[in-house]
């Protein structure tokens, strides 16, 4: 009987002991990922410092200037641009499904988003190339009455808002399930139609869900490499607007790295552009998660 | 039947799909005074009040029959707006649910969606309802706070006064004390009795001692069917079904 207790006890505790430790990997992760790639970086950092790498221009490997300023105005073209086509179309999908479709609607809409989101980024690529890139050169560009050879931001962007969509109506589709129903009784039984109830009260209750959502989907559009790369362009150049072409970071990491490696300080350089990347994505986060916090507060 | 008749009820039969909800329901709800429906859970009563504002228009692969006169409208056939109708009726539901803005606002927002805007207007109206829900010493401090920051018991009443505010005939109220601690419970129920020379209050329940407390009219339901009704004395003292004797006497199940 004793024994039992005993093994019964010492279960718990190993189990308790696991957990925790799981809990530690999983949180020094991203800290340990940042302090490596600064570390790889430090190379560069001890000769230019950190805010004149990325505020400068200036791009020549060759001679040692490692400008990261038109890489990170160019990612940042591209991931807004990707939030600005696909956040409407996702917030509104997920309103429609959620308040006005017919639940079977919905019980199709799942799967296929699941599809979208499990289809490789590689695939998104070369659909840019083919029809996308030919679609902005042919009918966007000229609209605008610019010639273009089609590969520019606007194409990463589109192709960009395609890939985020499935991700970012997930979530949204679970925050407007999440709201209760009895929340819209109510306010029909106040005399409102079904679109106030969507404006005053869903999208309002829904805010930090929506911000959440969007604030993953701007992460992830950010780092997103492939798909872009291959139809953005990749020229080292300010873009000063979306018909141009641009050279996101990822982009310049996923081309260049093992590849130039015997310049001096390329790889440093590389690392750095990295820890950027990952420095950009954890402000995405903080600020995301700094609106929900403030939001809830006024609820 | 004692009082003049507010919703005339007739041979109403809903179907959720397959599933025969309400079968054969036909009742006259007696104006100005407090109506409680009921019976056991999932007895249909919820559903039954939901149909008396059409708020079952929201679920899939409902079939509604019968009528439900109210006024000169049978609002089941009504070409009028919905929305409309609804103004009418104020709904309390199970448990509080404020809308996602401060106290005023949540008292202000109906009054506000029909038109009334004004501050100056608007502020008088608040503090008014508020009153007519013994809340508005609490809060009169804090009318800019979130309404989720006050207690269930305090949003329970701060809805009614929401409910109030559009000035409707029927109030109607779906357990509204279920999730109340008794005192809250009681303010509520002293509340509905003041009320009932003002509104038609139709209330859904499980606990016999409300129904004995506070109904002026009885409905009793099983099963989706009206099983007796009748004025609160005769249904509690001389109730004509066995399956009603039962239930009084808490034999039920």
């Amino acid at each position: 009987m004793i024994l039992f207790q005993l093994k019964r006890l010492l279960r718990n505790k190993f189990h308790t002991i696991w957990m925790i430790v799981a809990l530690i990997f999983a949180m020094t992760l991203p800290v340990v990922l940042a302090i490596g790639l600064y570390y790889k970086a430090s190379g560069l950092l001890m000769e230019q410092s950190f805010f004149s790498i990325i505020s400068s221009k200036d791009w020549r490997p060759l001679s040692g200037h490692f400008g990261l300023y038109p890489f990170i105005i160019s990612s940042l073209w591209v991931t807004v641009l990707a939030l600005v086509i696909a956040g409407p179309i996702c917030l509104f999908s997920a309103i429609h499904l959620t308040q006005y479709a017919k639940s079977y609607v919905l019980k199709v809409m799942h799967p296929v988003i699941d599809i979208l989101a499990g289809i490789p980024s590689v695939i998104f690529g070369v659909w840019g190339v083919i029809i996308i890139v030919p679609f902005v050169s042919q009918h966007i560009a000229p609209l605008f009455g610019k010639q273009s050879s089609g590969y520019t931001i606007m194409s990463g962007g589109i192709v960009l808002a395609i890939m985020i969509i499935p991700f970012i109506l997930n979530i949204l589709i679970e925050v407007f399930k999440s709201i209760p129903e009895e929340l819209t009784e109510v306010t029909l039984s106040l005399g409102a139609t079904r679109w106030m109830v969507v404006k005053h009260i869903l999208m309002r209750k829904a805010y930090p869900g929506i911000v959440s959502a969007f604030g993953l989907g701007l992460s992830r559009a950010f780092g997103e490499t492939i798909a872009v790369l291959m139809v953005v362009g990749n020229v080292t150049r300010i873009p000063h607007g979306a018909l141009q072409p641009g050279y996101p970071l990822p982009a310049l990491i996923a081309n260049n790295y093992g590849e130039m490696l015997s310049i001096p300080r390329y790889d440093s350089a590389l690392m750095l552009a990295a820890f950027v990347l990952l420095i950009i994505v954890i402000i995405f986060n903080f600020i995301s998660r700094m609106v929900i916090h403030r939001m809830i507060k006024v609820m | 039947m004692s009082g003049k008749p507010k919703i005339i009820i007739k041979d109403l039969n809903l179907h959720f799909g397959k599933q025969h909800v309400l079968r054969n329901v036909t009742a006259n709800i007696p104006e100005k005074q407090i109506t409680v429906i009921l019976g056991p859970s999932g007895c249909g009563k919820t559903t039954l009040l939901k149909t008396m504002n059409r708020l079952t228009d929201l679920y899939p692969n409902v079939k509604l029959d019968g009528s439900i006169h109210i006024g000169n409208d049978d609002i089941l056939h009504t070409k009028k707006d919905i929305t409309e109708i609804r103004r009418h009726m104020g709904l309390l539901s199970q448990r509080p649910y404020p809308l996602p803005m401060n106290i005023f606002n949540n008292v202000a927002y109906g009054l506000r969606i029909s038109g009334r805007k004004s501050k100056k207007y608007l502020k008088p109206r608040v503090k008014h309802y508020l009153e007519m829900a013994n809340l508005w010493e609490e809060v009169k401090d804090r009318l800019h706070d979130s309404a989720s920051s006050l207690s269930i018991g305090q949003q329970q009443r701060l809805c009614l006064a929401r409910g109030l505010s559009v000035d409707p005939d029927i109030i109607l109220a779906d357990e509204p004390t279920s999730a109340l601690d008794p005192l809250s419970s009681e303010v509520i129920e002293n509340k509905f009795v003041e009320l009932k020379s003002q509104y038609t209050i139709v209330m859904v329940t499980h606990s016999l001692q409300q129904a004995r407390r506070i109904a002026d009219y009885v409905i009793f339901m099983y099963l989706g069917e009206i099983i007796e009704q009748g004025p609160a004395k005769e249904f509690f003292n001389t109730p004509k079904q066995d399956l009603t004797k039962k239930y009084i006497k808490g034999l039920f199940n």
